[in-house]
């Protein structure tokens, strides 16, 4: 069963819909034994990075993701504040993350504050740095949609998975074994969005 | 490429669609979901839904109708009218949004667009800021529709909203509202230089050439629209809208 983390942050319907459009039963819950039973995992969200991990922390989840994603290797997919909850540390709120990837979560430090706002609200492509088994059908040309302040940085550059480019180029995207992340909305990226989810279903 | 976006703004009244002219002289336009149906086939960016009778009745834009939009809306939206407190938004999130418009409120209760921005994200808290310009031209801030005015600056009010933690402000302007004339890009310019956040104009597209001047000369980080993308030809016949994908590019090239 493919479970979608519920932590308390973010449009967790509109993940839950693209699933039943690509006729992939799934289940929004935090709760542990239904956790302990997935076979695949979407952890969405938009907000703030501190209140993300406090919320995993209050629902006592960490352990068994912990168990679930590092140890069994069950495949998982961030979603724009779900990817960053996976690096180390974040300045939102000067926090710590799951520590799966190793990054570092920064606010966008444009040249340019007035010609590049923030947060990063629109359509933007992507160039693929390190491919892996969900870039099938996935084109650079494709247009995803973005909404952050923040971005990652990674250590190993092997983990970027995508780059876009809003002043600078930033990882938009990564990847490590049987972790993926975007820091787009691939639930809200139309029809290059549901192929991406696809990929990941077919996994 | 980073690309703009390009968001219909939808007006709700007694649960019907209307579009008005310098927000007066309203016209049923059609159903809303069938409208999202449409909007859907081609490919919007995102919609806007404004309640626009909720604040001056003391109420909130229905949850029933934004569930149903978010039971079928592909793209994310954005929903606005009679937003008063932290549990409004928590329910119209929850029914599917992925953002909520305040306009009201934050004269109202301008410290509550802190307490929003705190619990949701700033990404989930748009600032609509309404202005009209007084018969000495100088621009004026007004809402509950255009009901009530202040004597404030809509630079330094958009200015407070960036400070208290608002992630977008959509500037509207009212005199252009429904016109064709093309936006109001002093206003718009005058106000995206004076922020660091995504600036979307609004009120008076009356072709594609006007989005574009809107990124380009207003400085505006979106376009919004109304009429142009529910009515078609002279004659105002209701027919929805939305650029193709290569219009699109072209657009903001």
């Amino acid at each position: 069963m493919l479970v979608i983390i519920d932590y308390g942050l973010g449009n967790l319907r509109s993940v839950f819909k693209k699933f039943k459009e690509l006729d992939v039963t799934s289940i929004i819950s935090s709760d542990i034994k239904v956790i302990q039973a997935a076979d695949k995992f979407v952890l969405p969200g938009v907000g703030h990075f501190k209140y993300g991990m406090e919320n995993l922390k209050k629902l006592n989840i960490i352990d068994i993701l912990n168990e679930k994603v590092i140890t069994q290797k069950t495949p998982i997919f961030g979603i724009c504040l779900g990817t960053q909850l996976f690096s180390k540390h974040s300045e939102e709120g000067d926090c710590e993350g799951l520590g799966w990837i190793d990054s570092e979560v920064v606010r966008f430090n444009v040249s340019d504050r007035i010609k590049y706002k923030v947060p990063h609200m629109g359509w933007n492509n992507i160039s693929i740095l390190n491919g892996n088994i969900l870039n099938t059908n996935i084109n650079e040309e494709e247009n995803f949609y973005f909404v952050h302040s923040y971005h990652l940085i990674c250590e190993d550059q092997s983990d970027i998975w995508m780059t876009t480019k809003y002043d600078y180029e930033f990882v938009s995207a990564i990847s490590r074994d049987n972790i993926f992340g975007t820091q787009f909305h691939p639930e809200k990226s139309q029809d290059a969005g549901l192929q991406l989810l696809k990929n990941f279903v077919d996994l | 490429m980073y690309r703009p976006r390009v968001i219909p703004v939808l007006l709700l009244r007694n649960s019907g669609l209307v579009k008005s002219v310098a927000f007066k002289d309203y016209r049923y336009i059609g159903d809303p979901i069938n409208a999202v149906k449409i909007f859907n086939d081609k490919r919007a960016d995102e919609l806007v839904f404004l309640d626009i009778t909720a604040s001056k009745e003391n109420r909130l834009i229905s949850l029933e109708f934004v569930h149903k939009v978010g039971d079928e809306a592909n793209m994310p939206f954005a929903v606005g009218g009679g937003i008063r407190n932290v549990k409004d938004i928590r329910s119209i999130l929850e029914n599917g949004a992925e953002k909520v418009v305040l306009n009201s409120v934050a004269y109202e209760k301008t410290d509550f667009i802190k307490a929003a921005a705190d619990s949701f994200g700033s990404s989930t808290i748009v600032v609509c800021i309404d202005v009209k310009k007084n018969l000495f031209g100088n621009y004026k801030l007004v809402y509950k529709n255009a009901s009530r005015k202040i004597e404030d600056n809509p630079i330094e009010f958009a200015q407070k909203m960036e400070e208290y933690g608002a992630g977008e402000i959509i500037i509207q302007s009212v005199d252009k509202d429904g016109t064709y004339q093309g936006y109001d890009l002093e206003l718009i310019r005058k106000v995206a230089e004076s922020v660091t956040l995504p600036v979307i104009g609004l009120g008076g597209a009356g072709d594609y050439k006007d989005f574009t001047k809107c990124i380009k000369s207003g400085l505006a980080s979106a376009v919004a629209a109304g009429s142009l993308f529910v009515y078609h030809g002279p004659r105002r016949a209701v027919l929805i809208s939305f650029p193709t994908k290569s219009e699109l590019k072209n657009m903001f090239e």
